[in-house]
């Protein structure tokens, strides 16, 4: 059990703010690298301010704990020759650089990516962007909703006659981030073989049609927009039942099944009616039919009706029955982490495993600035 | 040098979550081996959507698999195991997403490949583990989706639950993988370790979900609770969300209710001056800003709000989006060609190595197509 995390010996600087690049250092973090934050005096990452349901711990929002957990705090004024002349030993040590600046701010700052190949020609260097560096929007706030809004998202979910609409979580966030970490890491990989660093540099909007690459295939190929069926829309390129159903006492959601033995298993004579090759064409009436099929009984009567055939259905939880559940309890994706006051809070732990081990930690978020001492005290070494 | 320039990796997986995981390495620079049951392959080269075909295979196979190589082979012929096995032995990777216990049972597991490769990184998903009642349950991405809480987020307060458009489980769950597979190479490379990286679909949307499962732990397990209105993330303030103008829809992401107020011309909104009321009250502030916005255009409200730095976008679909220069400077979509002459236009990779775009321009393979080449380049007949 005492074998290193893959990332272990790694040391990465994280200029980055709010969720996108910070999310990129967590998983490094989380997967053995040494992650301190570089935070401006004062107010740090602004996230640390930004709460959600009003939840603060030790005077950081809950959300800035849960985002920076594992990492360490030191902080600089990118403005003072001082602090910049640490920035630069620190750089000089370290194997990974992160941030989501919006264009031309860390160039300003002497810390392009030019800047910093001269002082460590082995630094990974990530950069998140909203929109890339070129072009009208390069300029715009990187903010996730409105992304999801530009990049024709919000018309891949509810149904057909609904307003647009989002995800109700920061896919573009989440997703830029583990798609950094990604390129981060095959660049240490190269690296290990070359010595030589990189420059890995993607943007939230890029992210976003990377991850509807099914849905712009299809509409490169077909010119056609997607179209949400107009009831229990589940996903728009797929034909029904594919959806989320209310029954008598819950819901239940159907992915792909052939109709005529969904007709059979569910009872339904209405169905019967359709054939598979149908499945498309008659989406919406084949959704309504046995939308109104399924209201009629309970949940478990539809899943046991439908599990003894082998079909793909299963009940639709919220967090309460879900976390009650032994299926999901054996996961131990819960973790406590206990703050530098003593508070101790439930988070989630990384979903990698690795050597079949489950990997926590109970190192919280770290207090602004609270490792400076000791980091000043590791480059006079 | 491509990042993961010589990396062979043998992907024996299905459908998405793994086979996005071997796009993107592929999309590195590894070399992707598909091993596909003869006759029939990966299942998704059958599964149509929203009628659109490409050569009689559906869209999204093209879109999952470009960049790849096939090997038709039946694992349960003792021949094509062995040359299976036999080019194991050139592996750096090899990747599945089979139910738990299929590869014990073909002796592909990864104590077996070990034998076989003792530095071999060895990947896998599943739906929820290895272990627990739901192990054997198909790891479908709406079922997953389902069970996990997520579709209590998206959508308005009275709506059913309502999943996510776009397979964002598979996506996810595969991302994390290609993470703990990189982490594991960049490992293999300082210690000349093997390693087992797993990664399920449900920790991979409970990990998704972070944020808000933590707000869930911390504030007394109560469920989220949806806007009335224009629901844009069920945690946060008024006005974030999307709302239809007199002609578009506009989305708004965070913002100061009073100064939106002047802004728009709407004084009803002016009394807001408190920020706690922008949650407590969100229903009712959005419910009047979705009115007032109805008056005017999306885009003469957008030339009053961007100005002002209002957090605001215009929500565009494909077709809007694609006349954007903002989109075209992105160089996003990539043309590829498979071997029967078919050009396919899809996305590229997101993530851009020291400033280039990786544009592979082969498409998806036939089932079966490298057999041949492997065969003589391994001599594995």
């Amino acid at each position: 059990m005492n074998e290193p995390l893959p990332l272990h010996g790694l040391t990465v600087l994280e200029f980055s703010q709010y969720l996108s690049g910070p999310s990129a250092g967590l998983r490094l973090a989380d997967l053995g690298a040494r992650v301190i934050k570089i935070e401006r005096p004062g107010t740090g990452d602004a996230c640390r301010r930004l709460s959600i349901k009003n939840l603060w711990v030790d005077g950081d929002s809950l959300l800035f704990h849960t985002i920076n957990r594992n990492k360490e705090s030191f902080t600089a004024n990118l403005k003072s020759a001082d602090d910049m002349s640490t920035i630069r030993k620190l750089i000089t040590r370290a194997d990974v650089l992160t941030h989501n600046f919006r264009p031309g701010v860390m160039e300003a700052a002497g810390l392009g990516y030019a800047d910093v190949q001269r002082l460590n020609p082995r630094l990974v260097y990530g950069a998140i962007s909203g929109y890339g560096k070129e072009g009208p929007w390069k300029d715009l706030p990187g903010q996730d909703l409105l992304l999801q809004s530009m990049s024709g998202l919000a018309y891949t979910t509810g149904n057909e006659k609904d307003h647009p609409m989002p995800f109700g979580l920061s896919i573009a966030d989440s997703l830029c981030g583990a798609q950094l970490v990604q390129g981060i890491l095959a660049a240490l990989v190269r690296r290990g073989k070359t010595g030589q660093g990189a420059l890995v540099e993607i943007s939230m909007l890029e992210t976003l049609l990377d991850f509807q690459f099914e849905f712009l295939t299809t509409y490169h190929s077909s010119g056609q927009l997607p179209r949400r069926s107009r009831y229990n829309n589940g996903n728009p390129l797929l034909s029904a039942p594919y959806g989320i159903y209310a029954t008598a006492d819950g819901h239940i959601a159907i992915a792909m099944v052939n109709i005529p033995q969904l007709a059979r298993a569910t009872g339904s004579a209405e169905l019967a009616i359709y054939d598979q090759d149908q499945a498309f064409s008659h989406r919406d009436e084949i959704k309504a039919t046995l939308a109104q099929h399924l209201a009629a009984q309970p949940t478990s009567y539809w899943l046991e009706r439908l599990h003894a055939e082998d079909m793909w259905a299963m009940e639709v939880l919220d967090w309460k029955k879900l976390t009650a559940h032994q299926g999901y309890k054996i996961l131990e994706m819960e973790q406590a982490i206990t703050t530098a006051r003593g508070k101790s809070l439930v988070t989630t732990r990384c979903p990698i495993r690795i050597d079949g081990r489950r990997l926590f930690s109970g190192k919280p978020a770290p207090s602004l600035g609270q490792d400076n001492e000791r980091i000043v005290m590791e480059l006079l070494k | 040098m491509n990042l993961l320039q010589d990396i062979i990796v043998v992907d024996f997986s299905q459908f998405l979550s793994g086979p996005s995981a071997g796009l993107r390495l592929a999309d590195m620079g590894a070399r992707v081996i598909k091993i596909e049951r003869p006759g029939i392959g990966d299942i998704c080269r059958q599964l149509y959507v929203s009628d659109t075909r490409i050569e009689g295979e559906s869209t999204i196979f093209h879109a999952i698999n470009r960049n790849k190589q096939s090997y038709a082979a039946d694992l349960k012929n003792a021949e094509d195991l062995e040359k299976v096995k036999k080019l194991i032995r050139h592996a750096d990777v090899v990747l599945h997403n089979f139910r738990p216990g299929v590869m014990e049972r073909i002796g592909l597991d990864y104590e077996k490949v070990k034998e076989i490769k003792p530095d071999i990184v060895y990947g896998e998903v599943s739906g929820y583990g290895t272990e627990g009642p739901w192990k054997d349950l198909p790891g479908q991405d709406l079922l997953v989706q389902g069970l996990s809480g997520l579709t209590w987020l998206s959508n308005n307060q009275n709506a059913r639950p309502t999943p996510m458009g776009v397979s964002v489980v598979d996506i996810l769950a595969g991302t994390y993988l290609t993470q703990g597979i990189l982490a594991a190479l960049y490992r293999r490379g300082v210690s000349g370790r093997s390693a087992l990286v797993q990664v399920s679909m449900m920790e991979a949307v409970l990990d998704f979900q972070f944020e808000v499962l933590t707000c869930h732990f911390n504030d007394g397990r109560q469920l989220p609770l949806r806007s009335q209105v224009s629901n844009g993330n069920a945690y946060i303030p008024a006005p974030y969300g999307i709302y239809k103008t007199r002609e578009g829809y506009l989305s708004l992401a965070m913002g100061d209710i009073p100064k939106l107020a002047r802004l728009l011309q709407c004084p009803p909104l002016e009394k807001y001056t408190n920020s706690a009321e922008w949650f407590d009250r969100r229903d009712e502030i959005k419910g009047m800003l979705a009115g007032h916005l109805l008056t005017q255009t999306a885009d003469e409200w957008l030339s009053v709000l961007q100005p002002a730095d209002i957090w605001c976008a215009k929500v565009m679909d494909y077709h809007d989006l694609m006349q954007q220069i903002g989109y075209k400077v992105l160089n996003m979509e990539l043309k590829v060609k498979t071997s029967n002459g078919l050009s396919i236009r899809t996305t590229r990779c997101p993530i851009r190595i020291d400033g280039a775009i990786a544009a592979s321009d082969r498409g998806a393979p036939l089932l079966g197509e490298h057999n041949q080449l492997i065969d003589a380049q391994f001599g594995l007949s």
